[in-house]
């Protein structure tokens, strides 16, 4: 077994909390985050059940200590937040003492602020500071800005496999020698754009989701920011880290089947969970739980199903479950997310249940882990998959 | 250690540069701040059927992507890595308006679908069917060179892989008109082959896309070795100069070896202090190179300065309209390329002749 990335913070906000803490007594006490939309202004407001952040940016400015003339999105707040708390946590105040890079996912970047201004621009000259929130980039800067970290920064946007991809550049990055310490994650706030483009998709769910359930109906959308930090063992050693975790595994592949849908046999998926393993050196009987993907649309489900049945075969599939139903799914911030929750299933021994399932799918023969339960953990992996036929897998091990 | 070579590289933009063989012959000379490229005949590349659906961006990418590969000799690469400070802006945008005028609704699904940033490569993997690596980079005027670090890190881990790395981006019309609003485009239209010699704010706004195909090992059709990239976010002009000149030391060389630079100087009068400053000091006595008053401005349009580095190792030989200042190499080893966008996502690369 590979040794992998020494994880030594991780900082989040979603609808189930605003900090670790928080996320993990949600999670612990099986309180989930889905609801109506309280805040963002749209006219689906009773037609879908969301997760929100149920804060206003005038919260989060005033969180943050922004001026009154910020240009920062939504999803550069809660990014702001969420990388603050990663800082935090890994006992970082000097971002500049080693080499520092940040990489955060995103898929919609300010597109809130976009979408809210967009035909005011010509008229209101104080609204201009946002058009440029129109580039994705613009929000990772707003935050890398924030948090002081000037040298390496980077955005990926492979739609809801972003922070899956920034993570493991990360630790590729890391891994090389290239630089010696990551903040990398993702961010995705909820915007009109993404709730009618999953919307004319035909893939959001009126009611809660209910991933891998025979009668799923589609996904809830969510909002969250999540990062972790990595750092070289060299740093570890010598400032004597605590490590949380470790990203021993990691893969990328590509369906090449469709833009939006996944294949039915779930290559792209298979690739992607049966390269992880190689790079980490685990074999299929080192896994103990499975984060999934699991958005609880008709096609992932089926899909991510089918390529768990090729990989661990159909009655050895290690236990499993998705916490989509807690937090929605939170599109290019997802990756990230779910490795917070994997890494904390390793600390607390706790497998966090797969909510709202009643019916095993037709398919294959798959029931995920409803109940909350403990169960010794040393390897989680955990899946992301996005549009453009993105596939990522991550392997987290303590 | 492994090396990194561009293979292959293709390119389009405001002028004929999708044909290899031609280096600048012919310049068109804008009169507007904002201009489209040149397109190529894509039915060459692209079946109709599948053009039909494709925005400007996609078309440039897949023609572009295609032509790399062919001129490197691989048909099926190992990762695909693009980057792209817009991402597929027309669909985006459209898909936006309608929701704005019409209170969401009445919307169809096509839009959405190629809205995404990664569409490109979304849509190249597709066309392939190539099964590997795919990352999208979008980090304005950086994008293209934080995936060609990507790259680098990728042939360090295996030497064998064939890696298809691109830079796209394309005008919108309502999102790029903004920003003449916000100061990053200039106000009046000028003539733009005089660009770097406006002494105004803001700049020109145009589109392009460029692939390369990465490898290794040294083949016989190698156009020219990345020595080193790097970027960074924030800086100063001496930080940069320092980073120039750490980056030039760490391959063993010194500014004497540097036979050209190529700079991303884009007239705008508030920020082009970052390459005067260089071009004042420690350029001085080196051959500088400028393109943007020649093909624009836009995120990925550092990407062209590759293109053209692979062109002069080639040709030995620079178009005239590129110089901007007296100094003339008397042949090109080594040439180190520089650009930033508003003092922000600087890139610094070193190619070397092989």
């Amino acid at each position: 077994m590979n040794k992998g990335v020494a994880i030594t913070g991780m900082g989040i906000i979603s609808s189930i909390g605003d900090n670790v803490e928080e996320n993990l007594n949600a999670l612990k006490s099986v309180s989930h985050g889905i609801s109506r939309i309280e805040f963002l202004e749209t006219r689906q407001r009773d037609a879908i059940m969301v997760g929100e952040i149920k804060k206003t940016n005038e919260d989060f400015v005033k969180e943050l200590g922004l001026d009154s003339d910020n240009s920062f999105s939504r999803t550069a707040m809660i990014g702001a937040i969420a990388a603050k708390e990663a800082l935090k946590s890994a006992n970082i105040t000097d971002p500049d003492e080693y080499r520092t890079g940040f990489v955060s996912g995103t898929s919609v970047g300010g597109m809130d602020m976009t979408e809210q201004y967009y035909l005011g621009y010509h008229e209101t000259k104080e609204y201009r500071r946002y058009i440029e929130a129109q580039h994705a980039g613009f929000t990772t800067q707003s935050i890398s800005k924030y948090i002081g970290i000037n040298g390496y920064v980077s955005t990926i946007s492979t739609a809801c496999s972003s922070a899956a991809n920034a993570i493991m550049l990360g630790a590729r990055l890391i891994k090389a020698g290239k630089i010696d310490r990551m903040v990398v994650g993702g961010t995705d706030a909820l915007s009109k754009f993404t709730i009618n483009g999953f919307g004319t998709l035909m893939i959001l769910s009126d009611s809660a989701c209910t991933p891998f359930d025979n009668n799923r109906k589609g996904l809830n959308l969510g909002e969250a920011a999540a990062y972790i930090v990595l750092e070289s063992e060299d740093i570890v050693e010598k400032d004597n880290k605590e490590v949380l975790g470790r990203v021993s595994g990691w893969a990328n592949a590509n369906d090449a089947y469709h833009q939006t849908a996944s294949s039915s046999n779930g290559e792209g998926a298979y690739l992607a969970m049966k390269e992880a393993m190689e790079i980490a050196g685990l074999s299929i009987d080192n896994i103990d739980y499975i984060n999934a993907h699991g958005t609880a649309t008709p096609n992932n489900d089926l899909s991510e199903g089918v390529a768990m049945t090729r990989i661990f075969g159909e009655d050895k599939v290690p236990v499993f479950s998705s916490t989509k139903a807690f937090t929605g799914h939170t599109l290019a911030a997802a990756g990230s997310v779910e490795a917070i929750y994997s890494i904390l299933s390793i600390r607390e021994n706790l497998i966090f249940p797969n909510l709202n399932f009643q019916t095993q799918m037709e398919e294959f023969d798959l029931i995920p882990q409803t109940k909350l339960i403990s169960k010794n953990i040393k390897t989680v992996l955990s899946n992301s998959f996005g549009f453009g036929g993105n596939c990522s897998t991550l392997i987290f091990t303590k | 250690m492994s090396g990194c070579y561009i293979n292959g590289i293709a390119n389009i933009s405001a002028q004929s540069t999708s044909d290899f063989d031609q280096f600048l012959d012919e310049i068109i000379a804008y009169k507007e701040v904002i201009f489209k490229s040149i397109d190529p005949d894509y039915k060459k590349y692209i079946k109709p059927a599948a053009m039909r659906r494709m925005s400007k961006s996609v078309k440039m990418g897949v023609t572009t992507s295609k032509m790399a590969l062919a001129s490197s000799g691989i048909e099926m690469p190992d990762a695909i890595i693009t980057g792209t400070g817009m991402g597929c802006k027309q669909d985006s945008e459209k898909f936006l308006e309608k929701i704005l005028y019409n209170d969401e609704q009445f919307l169809t699904p096509t839009l959405f679908i190629q809205s995404t940033h990664n569409t490109v490569g979304g849509q190249i993997a597709l066309g392939l069917g190539c099964k590997s690596y795919n990352v999208t980079y979008v980090q304005g005027a950086a994008s293209f060179e934080t995936s060609l670090i990507d790259a680098q890190l990728m042939l360090s881990e295996a030497p064998k892989k064939n890696i298809l790395v691109g830079g796209i981006d394309e005008i919108a019309k309502n999102s790029t008109l903004l920003h003449t609003l916000d100061g990053h485009i200039k106000q009046e239209d000028i003539n733009v082959l005089e660009l770097l010699e406006s002494k105004t704010s803001g700049t020109v706004c145009s589109e392009g896309a460029t692939f390369a195909v990465l490898g290794a090992e040294k083949q016989d059709h190698s156009l020219c070795r990345m020595m080193d990239v790097e970027t960074r976010n924030i800086a100063s002009p001496q930080d940069i100069k320092e980073d120039i000149l750490a980056l030039i030391e760490k391959q063993g060389l010194t500014l004497n070896d540097i036979d050209a630079v190529i700079l991303g100087n884009n007239g705008d009068v508030s920020f082009d202090h970052y390459f005067e400053n260089l071009q004042n000091s420690i350029f001085s006595n080196i051959e500088q190179l400028c393109y943007k008053h020649v093909i624009g401005e836009y995120h990925t349009a550092s990407a062209f300065s590759y293109w053209l580095a692979c062109k002069i190792f080639k040709v030995n030989n620079v178009p005239s309209i590129l110089r901007v200042n007296n100094i003339e190499a008397k042949e090109y080893k080594n040439i180190l390329l520089y650009n930033q966008y508003r003092a922000k996502n600087h890139s610094i690369a070193l190619l070397q002749r092989c």
